[in-house]
């Protein structure tokens, strides 16, 4: 077994390990913390198969993302009678069937892809985790230049240049961006704090 | 290093890999606890004079500089307790949480040109994003100590670091856009040669944007004025109230070396890392080639350098830490969505239009003083200004422009 192998398992085996902890303990902030231990062994398989920008999103995203969740666990369970949650038995089928159903989907197409359909996978054991050690000489010529510069990539692929000539998803990007910044504004409007009765009030608690 | 223990002397590669990779770790722990050690000493004798005291004199000669070691010592001598009503599991975790957090950031940082724990392309990201998860061990540490004054503490500063998160990336992808790069060692480079070449000079713009730079990295390690965590006049002291001896020490290790990190982090953006305000290296002739014993004291000079304006930055640190008041919870939530954000948006906004319109930076009005010839100003305009063959050729071409720059981050100088 090779070493990158052994990284691999090591790795996945602590994502789902940590996943399934997730299913069954009871208390909300320990499950938050088995997600973000389970998300960060996802983000080391990113960094295992040379794809640093998408690991390190997946740091920032995801694990970060688990952070607001870990706060409201703790704002709503900190004393209160909800330390610990019980599921109840219609809860767990249903969840096994959303669930499991993912599954049967991801396994048969996992399965059907080609094990190793270019000279990129087959690299990737040697010499993309540990590249940024090995001599620019040697990495040149052998190296498929995709492994180093993740986010240049997907930066130009992202906007379609210079690759295709066409404007590539650059259009769809600004979109979507807009699109969350109105839902920002929006939510920002929404919880914004009602004008009271007597304003006077408020800002003299200001001065 | 791998390729020398690999091919040199025969071991296998699962072997040089563990033993490159212990060897970073050592480094980089030793680096962090040695670190913490000075730094305590530092905040102690800097806080002493500032309040008008010597600081400690007594322990390990004339300046009290044991005086660390010995409240080291002390510490693990300590009894661990623990809360009756703990969630002991996460109770005990938290601190190495916190501790990890700061450790692992620190292994894509750049010390010198190729002297870093990983080389990573996305660096300046990736240290952002590890930096961030640094609150977890606060936060559980705060919910995990079963005590009012604790919790308050984790929720203050969940509030201030997911806050503070904003501003402090849009700081960073200043000198990015400039450098064309969130690689950490290209960033680096492209400010060599005299400090004119530096980020912080380049414009108007960068200036402003490093001072709102630092004051994000001093809320995002909690350091007071923003310490709000730990309040010590509130809270008694935050989430680590219930913690003692060894695991408190780890949340202290852990909060000196996110500081000396987020330090190093605008040293490299700002004031061009390894790149000192005089290129000695270059003046020298030490840093012609990429290889040898002049590229190594050449990288010996450059980390002095860099570990030098980094502790002066720390300095800086703890010199406001003992001169401002702690601001209140509103404060400083107002001082990041009112005050750092919209001056990071505008700043970022102006060095985009600096740099679209080829407005001359401050390393141009000087004469090129030591600039490296390979190294052009716009890491994202210059290619494309020097090759307009990219868009025709693709990627064949964007990789050719790639080149020249790549050979400016060579590899461990060790390997060979």
């Amino acid at each position: 077994m090779s070493w990158h192998a052994l990284e691999f398992y090591f790795l996945a085996l602590m994502a789902c390990a940590f996943a399934l902890a997730v299913v069954f303990a009871a208390n909300v902030v320990r499950m938050a913390f088995y997600l973000i231990l389970s998300l960060g062994a996802t983000a080391g398989l990113f960094f295992l198969a040379g794809a640093d920008f998408v690991g390190a999103m997946q740091l920032m995203m995801y694990v970060g993302g688990t952070l607001v969740l870990l706060v409201f666990g703790v704002m709503l369970t900190a004393q209160g009678p909800w330390v610990s949650i019980r599921t109840s038995g219609g809860e767990w089928v249903l969840a096994a069937l959303v669930g499991g159903s993912l599954l049967a989907v991801l396994v048969p197409t996992a399965m059907r892809l080609d094990p190793a359909p270019n000279h990129e996978h087959a690299a990737v054991p040697g010499t993309a985790h540990k590249s940024e050690n090995k001599a620019p000489d040697a990495k040149a010529s052998t190296e498929p230049q995709t492994t180093r510069p993740t986010a240049t990539r997907i930066g130009l692929g992202l906007i379609g240049a210079p690759t295709s000539g066409t404007s590539g998803y650059l259009l769809p990007f600004e979109a979507i961006s807009i699109h969350l910044l109105v839902v920002l504004i929006g939510a920002a409007y929404l919880a914004r704090p009602k004008r009271r009765a007597r304003p006077k009030l408020v800002e003299s608690d200001e001065a | 290093m791998t390729n020398l223990l690999y091919f040199q002397l025969g071991l296998p590669l699962a072997l040089a890999h563990v033993i490159v990779a212990l060897v970073a770790c050592f480094l980089l722990i030793n680096l962090i606890a040695v670190g913490a050690l000075f730094f305590i000493w530092l905040e102690r004798k800097v806080s002493g004079r500032i309040q008008d005291r010597l600081g400690p004199t007594r322990v390990g000669g004339k300046f009290g500089w044991l005086q660390t070691l010995a409240d080291g010592l002390k510490l693990i001598t300590k009894e661990d307790l623990m809360p009756k009503g703990a969630d002991a599991l996460l109770f005990r975790l938290a601190p190495y949480i916190s501790f990890c957090a700061s450790f692992c950031a620190f292994i894509a940082l750049p010390f010198a040109t190729g002297w870093v724990g990983l080389e990573l392309n996305v660096a300046a990201f990736f240290v952002l994003a590890v930096l961030g998860l640094e609150v977890f061990g606060v936060i559980l540490a705060g919910y995990s100590s079963a005590s009012k004054w604790s919790l308050f503490g984790a929720m203050r500063e969940a509030a201030q670091v997911v806050s503070y998160e904003v501003p402090l990336g849009m700081c960073v992808l200043v000198p990015v856009l400039i450098a064309g790069s969130m690689d950490l060692t290209k960033i680096g480079n492209l400010q060599a040669g005299w400090f004119t070449n530096w980020y912080i000079f380049h414009d108007p713009f960068t200036f402003v944007t490093f001072w709102v730079f630092f004051t994000c990295a001093v809320a995002s390690v909690n350091r007071a004025p923003f310490d709000l965590a730990e309040a010590e006049s509130e809270l008694v002291a935050g989430f680590h109230t219930e913690y003692s001896g060894l695991r408190w020490s780890f949340f202290f290790m852990a909060e000196y070396g996110s500081m000396f990190l987020v330090s190093g982090l605008g040293t490299v953006l700002f004031f061009g890392g390894w790149n000192g305000p005089i290129p000695v290296a270059d003046l020298l002739g030490l840093s012609a080639s990429h290889s040898g014993v002049a590229f190594f004291i050449a990288n010996l000079l450059g980390m002095t350098g860099f570990i030098f304006k980094s502790v002066i930055l720390v300095t800086v640190m703890i010199w406001i830490r003992w001169t401002l008041p702690r601001l209140r919870i509103d404060q400083v939530i107002t001082t990041c969505w009112k005050y750092c954000t919209p001056i990071a948006a505008v700043m970022f906004t102006g060095v985009v239009f600096w740099q679209a319109l080829g407005i001359p930076s401050g390393g141009d009005l000087a004469p090129r003083l030591g600039r490296p010839a390979g190294a052009s100003r716009e890491g994202w305009l210059m290619p494309d200004a020097a090759n307009p063959t990219v868009a025709q050729h693709g990627p064949a071409a964007h990789a050719a422009t790639e080149a020249p720059t790549n050979t400016h981050t060579p590899t461990d100088p060790q390997t060979k």
